[in-house]
């Protein structure tokens, strides 16, 4: 008996403190997968009791129990298929009748069921009484009193765990009795019998219930189990009409009704109501959060705050954390082999990159932890549903859905979201269609990381309307993003599944610290262990694409000569000091490293003590290098750092037209020439074509790239001077069609993984990578192509297309949405 | 009546779903059946959807939906 593993499913209705109660009996033993075939979460615990080990499954929080929602179909499979040994159902205390109305669903499918009345000091202080040994009397069930949050009254409810799981005997539980219906019902049942359709896991009462309400998926069991199912089905349609022409009242109703007044009944019995109905607080702060001017002036202002906390305050801590990761780099940089002269070792330049890309990603942590923090506190203290209420008729136009504020707020509706926690948080859309919708659209939201390049551009092409040029491209992709959704819900999701918006309006909660960090915590690392692992292994192949076939032997004989040319000249200018014989052999290279070390020593040391702390260390390291590093008044030394200098230049030359022949070279290279007959109509060369592709793996990579391939000719001249160099065809027409391409850039890396997520399939990825690609390319040919015949300057072309993609998105939010219920 | 012709402020019995299927259910699901005593509390800033309160919560839905309850003011 001790080996025995039990299983425990938690059920009950949204906001009944289920997860308080999961978190209380599983602390941290934790663990959260998806069920199989939808997005649903599914989260399992454990816990010992008595030297058993209880695996404890919490179901998502559903009103009832009908096949029309993913989360209700998964929670009842669930039941019927895992059979668990007990399942309890959680409810508010203060909101037992409607609570009931589950509970009556979860004794029909005959399992043994505790009833936990959870949060009952709520219940209390509103002064509902509750007389828990009528009600555990009239339902024939044990019912638990708790106040979880407090842990009080778990031991009970552990032990009656234990108790119920370990009787034998199925206890007589009450059961709704449908009154007319029951004639109907008992010869469906003893057809099904009859018939030998006795499905394994199906209780006979639950099905024929189920067939009385039309259920479809318990339809589609008879099909697959019984040899004449249409005749079978056929005859439960009959009982259907049947009832229907009878008693003019449809059947779903009528069960539906019948349980409600069961619920009403046992609650008139049990409950001496409280003294008021919903909690005065929560009316009034409505009065203000959903008022017609200032709702949607508090909505402003808690966007910004969620901003301003975790976008610019996060931001501000990565100044702190950033060094830790750059620690991590120079760690990686001690362990890998010394660079030659020339030749940088394949595995250091490897493990550069790769630990490049990882810390680009780990960098974030402190905004993502803020921000996942906040939204915690908002779908904790219950202003979520507010949010979707006061949005959900601009948003409804566009095919989206009230509940798709918070992810287009998180992806970035102004400047400045990421995609990826705007994509996690379209979990909670109940409506497909518009969760889809969401997802596909957030990518083209301003993210952080887009930014660098539309500074850059404006910086060089838009000098002179910085400002404007600013504000084009923050409110573009609103103005774009509404009428593609639009499209995209008229068009490929046409056929996809919705819901009602029917949406229950909580009371407000004072959200816990314990709650708020524990979910901030496990989301950081489902973004860590789901995200950074897959980036990572991407970076690798990305790297390949970069560095192979790399540079051909007779180019690199080619470099080889320049380098000992540029050695020969050193080495004859310091031919007559006694430096010469120092430098002979490795220490010449030990030198260049020395000399590498010092300068970027002396760059991070800020202030003159630091300064002269990183003199003192370096003159202690090596007194001789040190002399020709800083050669003070001595002539000599001074000589020799000149030459020196002209050769450290010549390095960095050659490193330079290294790199740039090997990206020229690389497979990313070619495959950005080939692309070039394509977007030459949209302006965009090769080497944009480059740094486009490589920001894939992360959009900040797009500003990276290019400041590899415009490398400085000069120590010290911005990138923007050496792009304005070194593309002198280029203009403002260019610019603003690469910066139209950013605006509609493909999700990058990290996002294509959260949408495979969230959409539950690799087709709707693949799909959210090419729509934007196809469309971007389109809009800045049109800009492109379109201003250029027309003559148009940059600024005249950014005009037109605002103009223009306003009034598709005033078109797309006339065009009536067809009803779903005509 | 039905329920999207209220105004807020206004009280009313349910009557009646003239819907079945999924939004006839989910209303079900809700705590929208006939007989119950319910109150328009206020419709949202772009007026649509609505938020009502049924014996001890509160609601929300689009006016469309609120469409299909029949309602009998009080």
């Amino acid at each position: 008996m001790k080996e025995q593993k039990m299983l425990v499913a938690l059920a009950g209705q949204p906001n009944c403190g289920k997860s308080t109660v999961f978190n209380a009996l599983t602390g941290a033993s934790q663990h959260v997968a998806n069920y199989p075939g939808v997005t649903v979460d599914k989260k399992t615990g454990w816990y010992q009791h008595n030297g058993h080990k209880v695996e404890v499954v919490d179901l998502p929080g559903t009103y009832s129990l009908t096949s029309y929602s993913p989360e209700e179909r998964v929670s009842r499979d669930f039941i019927l298929h895992e059979k668990p040994s007990v399942a309890v159902n959680i409810m508010d205390a203060s909101n037992l009748k409607r609570c009931l109305y589950l509970t009556f669903q979860l004794l029909e499918m005959e399992i043994p069921v505790i009833l936990n009345l959870n949060m009952m000091d709520v219940a209390e202080n509103r002064g509902v009484n509750i007389d828990v040994n009528k009600l555990a009397k009239r339902l024939g069930i044990h019912v638990v009193p708790t106040v979880m949050k407090n842990r009080s009254g778990k031991k009970n409810l552990l032990d009656t765990i234990a108790a119920v799981a370990a009787a034998k005997e199925p206890v007589q539980a009450a059961h709704v009795d449908y009154k007319e219906m029951e004639p109907l019902i008992r010869e469906i049942e003893s057809r099904l019998s009859a018939e030998g359709v006795l499905l394994a896991n199906y209780p006979l009462r639950w099905t024929a219930i189920k067939l009385m309400e039309g259920d479809s998926q318990v339809q589609r069991l008879i099909r697959e189990n019984h040899p004449d199912a249409d005749a079978f089905i056929g005859f439960a349609e009959k009982q259907r009409k049947a009832f229907e022409a009878r008693y003019d009242e449809t059947p779903e109703m009528h069960i539906a009704n019948r349980r409600y007044q069961a619920a009403d009944e046992i609650g008139r019995s049990c409950i001496k109501p409280g003294r008021d109905i919903k909690p005065p607080l929560s009316d009034k702060v409505d009065r203000y959060v959903c008022h017609r001017f200032l709702g949607p002036a508090i909505l402003v202002g808690v966007i910004w705050l969620l901003y301003y906390l975790s976008i610019v305050q996060g931001y501000n801590i990565t100044n702190y954390t950033w060094p830790l990761l750059a620690k991590l780099r120079s760690l990686t940089e001690s362990v890998t082999p010394d660079p030659g002269f020339i030749e940088i070792p394949l595995i250091r330049a490897f493990a550069l990159w790769f630990i490049d890309s990882v810390n680009a990603l780990l960098n974030y942590i402190p905004i993502f932890f803020i921000l996942f923090g906040l939204i915690a506190i908002l779908e904790d203290s219950g202003y979520m549903p507010r949010m979707a209420f006061i949005m959900d008729r601009l948003f409804g136009r566009f095919g989206l859905h009230g509940q798709s504020t918070l992810p287009m707020v998180l992806g970035g509706i102004y400047v400045g979201g990421c995609a990826v926690p705007g994509v996690m948080s379209c979990k909670g859309i109940p409506d497909e269609r518009s969760r889809l919708a969401t997802i596909l659209i957030i990518p083209m939201l301003n993210c952080l990381a887009k930014v660098p390049l539309y500074v850059l551009l404006i910086n060089i092409y838009f000098a002179a309307h910085k400002g404007l040029a600013m504000f084009f491209i923050s409110t573009i992709s609103l103005l774009l993003v509404l009428p593609v959704s639009k499209i995209l819900t008229l068009t490929v999701l046409k056929d996809k599944e919705t819901a009602p918006f029917v949406m229950e309006m909580p009371p407000y909660h004072l959200p816990t610290l314990r709650g708020v960090l524990g979910r901030a915590v496990e989301r950081v690392w489902l973004f860590v262990r789901k995200i950074t692992t897959i980036v990572a292994a991407v970076a690798v192949i990305i790297f390949v694409l970069l560095q192979f076939p790399g540079i051909s032997n007779e180019r690199m004989a080619y470099y080889n000569g320049e380098k000992d040319q540029a050695m020969a000249i050193f080495f004859k200018k310091i031919k007559a000091t006694a430096y010469a014989q120092q430098l002979q052999g490795e220490n010449i290279m030990a030198l260049v490293l020395y000399w590498n070390a010092y300068k970027s020593a002396k760059m991070a040391a800020g202030g003159k003590a630091a300064a002269e702390a990183v003199s003192e260390r370096f003159k202690a390291e090596n007194p001789v290098f040190f002399k020709m590093v800083q050669p003070g008044k001595d002539k000599i030394a001074r000589k020799v750092n000149k030459a020196f200098k002209k050769l450290i230049k010549a390095r960095k030359r050659l490193l330079r037209e290294m790199r740039k022949e090997r990206i020229d070279n690389s497979f990313l290279g070619r495959l950005g020439k080939w692309l070039e007959p394509a977007t030459r109509w949209a302006g965009f060369n090769w080497r944009v074509n480059v740094a486009l592709l490589s920001a894939f793996a992360a959009k900040e990579s797009s500003v990276a790239t290019l400041g590899a391939l415009y490398e400085p000719e000069e120590q010290g001249e911005a990138l923007e001077q050496r792009m304005a160099k070194a593309e002198e065809g280029f203009t403002a027409l260019h610019a603003l069609a690469l910066m139209l391409f950013m605006v509609l850039y493909p999700p990058c890396l990290a996002t294509s993984i959260a949408v495979k997520l969230q959409a539950g399939s690799v087709k709707w990825m693949l799909f959210s990578m090419a729509y934007p690609m196809v469309l971007g390319l389109v809009a800045a040919t049109l800009i492109f192509s379109l201003g250029s015949a027309l003559g148009l300057s940059g600024f005249q072309a950014m005009f037109a297309f605002y103009g223009l993609a306003l009034t598709m998105t005033v078109i797309m939010g006339l065009v009536g949405n067809k009803s779903e219920y005509a | 009546m039905t329920l999207d012709q209220l105004r807020p402020g206004s009280e009313a019995r349910i009557k009646r779903l003239s819907i079945g299927d999924k939004l006839g259910q989910r209303l079900m699901d809700m705590g929208i059946y006939p007989g119950l005593r319910m109150k328009v509390i206020r419709n949202a800033p772009l007026e649509d959807p609505m938020e009502i309160e049924l014996g001890g919560y509160c609601v929300s839905l689009r006016h469309e939906e609120a469409g299909f309850v029949e309602v009998e003011p009080l």
